[in-house]
C-alpha cells in the first residue's frame, strides 16, 4: 500500500490546531525533541516501513525545493 | 596461574635462517594474534604445517578484546578449547541500559536454552592467546617464530618470497600461501600498498581495567548521559580474576595526556563506581576508532583475516568475534585447496563470504556508534527521545543502541550454498549460510557430532525417515571428500531444524555452516551439494 496522498483526516482543521497545541510554550529545541519523538510514535504505529520512507522522501523532497527555488 | 603476561617469547634462530637458499613452506601466517592462532591451530588439526610470526616478546599488558560470542566459542570447541576459554572466562547474557539515572533497557542475548554455549564469555585476550599458543605448541605442527617480523614478500611463480627480520638478522623463505592476521597497522598490507580507507570517528574513548572485588552481577552495563560523565556514554563490564573494563566516551576535544593520568582516571572511577572503592590498575588506554575494510580479502597467495583486513568501532564486540569467523571460514577452504581437493578458486568464497560479512558488521557498528556519539543536535534529538520514551514505552526499547552484539555471520548469498527445498520462510535460522544451531544430542551436542568435516545429517522423529541416507551408508563421498552421515532424532533439535513433522535433511560444511537442505533426498543429490560447496562445480559466472 503506498503512502496516502489524499486528505484521510475527518477534522483535519482540528489536528492541525491539536499539533500546534502540542508546541505551546515549548523552546525550538524542546520542539525539536517533540517532533522526534512524535515520528518515532507514529513511525513504529504505521508499521509498513515502505510507508515510512516514502514519507520521509516526499518530506525531504519538498525541503530540497523549497532551497531550490 | 603465574600471570600470563609475564611469560616472554624467546627468540630462536630458525633452520630457514642457516639456509643460504630461501626454503619452501606451505603455510606463513603472519600475526600471532587470536585470528592466526586460529588459523593456525584449525589448518594443524587439518594436518597441516604452519609458521606463525609475530614481533612481540611477551603478551599485551592490556585486555584488549574482551567480549567472546557463542559463535566464537563454538569455533573454539572444534579446536578443543571451547571449555578451557568458557572456564576461565565470565559467562553472561545480560545486558542493561540506563540514560542519566533510570534503568530504561533490558536485553537477554540468548532467551532459549539448550545450548551447550553461552551467549558471550568476558575474557581477557592475553588469555585467549595463551590458551591457543599452548594449544599450537601440543600440536607439534605449529613453528611460532616470535621476535620475527617480515620486513618485504614479493610474489613468485607460484608463492611469495618473504624476507623476515630477526634480532639476528634477515633471512628470507618462499611461502606457498600467506595469511596476513598483522592487525589494524598490517604491514603486509603496507607492503602490498592497498588501500585501507573508511570513516574516522572523533570521539574519543577511555579504556580502564582496574581490579577490585566487587559483588556485581556478570552483565554488560550501559550508560547514556550517566551524571558521572554527562552528556557522554559509559559502559562495564566484568572479565576474569576480578577484573573490570570501564569504557568512558570522552568527546572529540579530551585533552589525550591528562586524561591518560593516573589521578584523573582514578576520579572518573569513583564517580562512577563509588568514593569509597578499592581498587587497582591493570591498564589505561585512550583510543578513536574507525570503520573500514580492505577491497578485497585475496590477493592473489595473500589472505588477509581480522583487523589486518576490516576495522570497525568495538561497540557490539564484532572485531575480535568476527576475526575468529575469518580463520573459522578459510582453514576448511585452504586445507582444500592445499590437499588439492578443491581448486584454488574455491579461495574467492573466502572474498565474497567475509566481505558480506564485514559489510554487516561494519554497517551495524557504524548504526551503533550514530546512536551513541550522535553527530549534530538532530541526531541526539532522536537519539534522546528514543531513549525517553524506553522507560515506558516497548517500541522505543527496540530501537536503543547501545552496540548489536556479535552473532554468527549467515552467507546467505554465498555461491557455494546449494539447494533449498523448505517452503518459503520456513526455519529460517537454519537456511543454507547459516552457522549451525547447536542443540543437545544422545548425551552429547549437535555441533560436537558434527566435527570438522562434510556431514549429511537425516533431521526426523521416524526411523524410516533415515532410509534414504541410510541406504547411502557411511561411505559417502563426492569424489575424495568424505561425507559423514548422522542421523538426529532428538526433540529440540528436530524443533530446530524443522523437522518435526516431517524429516529434513541438511548438509553442513567443514566450518559447521549450513550449505543446503532437502525435504526429500538421495545420494546424489548430496555429493552434488558437496561438490558445490567444494567450489568443484562453482556456478558459471555471468
Amino acid at each position: 500500500m503506498p503512502l496516502k496522498r489524499e486528505p484521510n483526516l475527518k477534522d483535519p482543521d482540528g489536528l492541525y490546531a491539536a499539533i500546534l497545541d502540542a508546541h505551546a510554550d515549548l523552546s525550538e529545541s524542546e520542539s525539536v525533541a517533540l517532533n522526534a519523538r512524535l515520528v518515532l510514535l507514529l513511525a513504529n504505529h504505521i508499521g509498513e516501513e515502505a510507508i515510512v520512507r516514502e514519507a520521509l522522501a516526499l518530506a525531504r523532497q519538498s525541503i530540497d525545493e523549497a532551497a531550490r527555488s | 596461574m603465574t600471570d600470563v603476561r609475564s611469560i616472554s617469547f624467546q627468540y630462536r634462530r630458525s633452520a630457514d635462517y642457516e639456509r643460504r637458499q630461501p626454503q619452501p613452506h606451505p603455510i606463513l601466517i603472519v600475526g600471532a594474534g587470536p585470528v592466526g592462532l586460529v588459523v593456525a591451530l584449525d589448518l594443524a588439526a587439518k594436518g597441516h604445517r604452519s609458521i606463525v610470526i609475530d614481533k612481540k616478546t611477551n603478551l599485551a599488558a592490556g585486555s584488549r578484546a574482551i567480549c567472546w560470542a557463542k559463535r566464537t566459542l563454538e569455533i573454539m570447541d572444534r579446536l578443543g578449547l571451547g571449555e578451557v576459554l568458557t572456564r576461565k572466562g565470565v559467562t553472561w547474557q545480560t545486558g542493561k541500559v540506563f540514560f542519566a539515572t533510570r534503568r530504561v533497557f533490558e536485553f537477554d542475548l540468548l532467551p532459549e536454552s539448550a545450548h551447550r554455549r553461552p551467549a558471550f564469555v568476558n575474557l581477557q585476550q592475553y588469555y585467549f592467546e595463551h590458551f591457543c599458543i599452548e594449544a599450537a605448541a601440543r600440536t607439534g605442527l605449529v613453528d611460532l617464530r616470535w621476535q620475527e617480523e617480515v620486513v618485504d614478500l614479493q610474489p613468485t611463480s607460484d608463492g611469495m618470497l618473504i624476507q623476515i627480520r630477526t634480532p639476528d638478522g634477515d633471512y628470507r623463505l618462499v611461502a606457498d600461501w600467506v595469511i596476513a592476521a598483522d592487525g589494524a597497522r598490517s604491514t603486509i598490507r603496507r607492503h602490498l600498498g592497498l588501500g585501507f580507507e573508511g570513516r574516522v570517528f572523533d570521539d574519543q574513548f577511555l579504556i580502564c581495567d582496574i581490579k577490585m572485588r566487587m559483588e556485581r552481577p556478570a552483565e554488560r552495563w550501559f550508560w547514556f548521559d550517566p551524571p558521572f560523565n554527562r552528556g557522554r556514554s559509559a559502559l562495564l563490564h566484568k572479565q576474569a580474576d576480578d577484573v573490570w573494563r570501564l569504557d568512558f566516551q570522552l568527546g572529540a576535544t579530551a585533552d589525550r595526556d591528562e586524561e591518560i593520568k593516573p589521578d584523573n582516571v582514578a576520579r572518573r572511577v569513583r564517580a562512577m563506581l563509588g568514593a569509597d572503592i578499592a581498587f587497582g590498575f591493570e591498564w589505561i588506554s585512550l583510543y578513536r576508532f574507525q570503520s573500514r575494510r580492505l577491497q578485497r580479502f585475496r590477493h592473489g597467495r595473500v589472505l588477509f583475516a581480522g583487523d589486518a583486513a576490516h576495522q570497525m568501532s568495538p561497540f557490539g564486540a564484532r572485531g575480535g568475534n568476527s576475526g575468529i569467523q575469518d580463520a573459522d571460514n578459510l582453514a576448511w577452504k585452504l586445507d582444500l585447496v592445499l590437499r588439492r581437493l578443491a581448486p584454488e578458486s574455491l579461495l574467492d568464497s573466502y572474498d565474497s563470504e567475509r566481505i558480506a560479512a564485514a559489510e554487516e558488521n561494519l554497517l551495524n557498528t557504524t548504526r551503533s556508534t550514530d546512536f551513541i556519539a550522535p553527530k549534530g543536535a538532530i541526531s541526539r534529538a532522536f537519539r534522546d527521545g528514543v531513549l525517553a520514551l524506553a522507560e515506558t514505552e516497548p517500541l522505543a526499547r527496540r530501537l536503543v543502541n547501545s552496540g548489536r552484539l556479535s552473532v554468527a555471520a549467515s552467507y546467505a548469498g554465498s555461491p557455494l550454498n546449494g539447494p533449498d527445498d523448505f517452503a518459503a520462510g520456513e526455519c529460517p535460522l537454519t537456511r543454507p549460510g547459516a552457522a549451525a544451531v547447536d542443540a543437545p544430542v544422545a548425551d552429547a551436542w549437535l555441533l560436537e557430532a558434527l566435527g570438522d568435516g562434510f556431514v549429511g545429517v537425516c533431521f526426523g522423529r521416524e526411523r524410516a525417515a533415515a532410509a534414504d541416507l541410510g541406504r547411502a551408508d557411511r561411505r559417502l563421498s563426492a569424489g575424495a571428500i568424505p561425507i559423514k552421515i548422522l542421523m538426529v532424532s532428538d526433540e529440540i533439535a528436530c524443533h530446530r531444524y524443522g523437522a518435526e513433522r516431517s524429516p529434513a535433511y541438511y548438509l553442513f560444511r567443514p566450518d559447521q555452516h549450513v550449505a543446503a537442505r532437502w525435504r526429500t533426498l538421495d545420494a546424489a543429490a548430496l555429493a552434488g551439494a558437496v561438490e558445490r560447496a567444494s567450489g568443484r562445480n562453482a556456478r558459471p559466472s555471468t
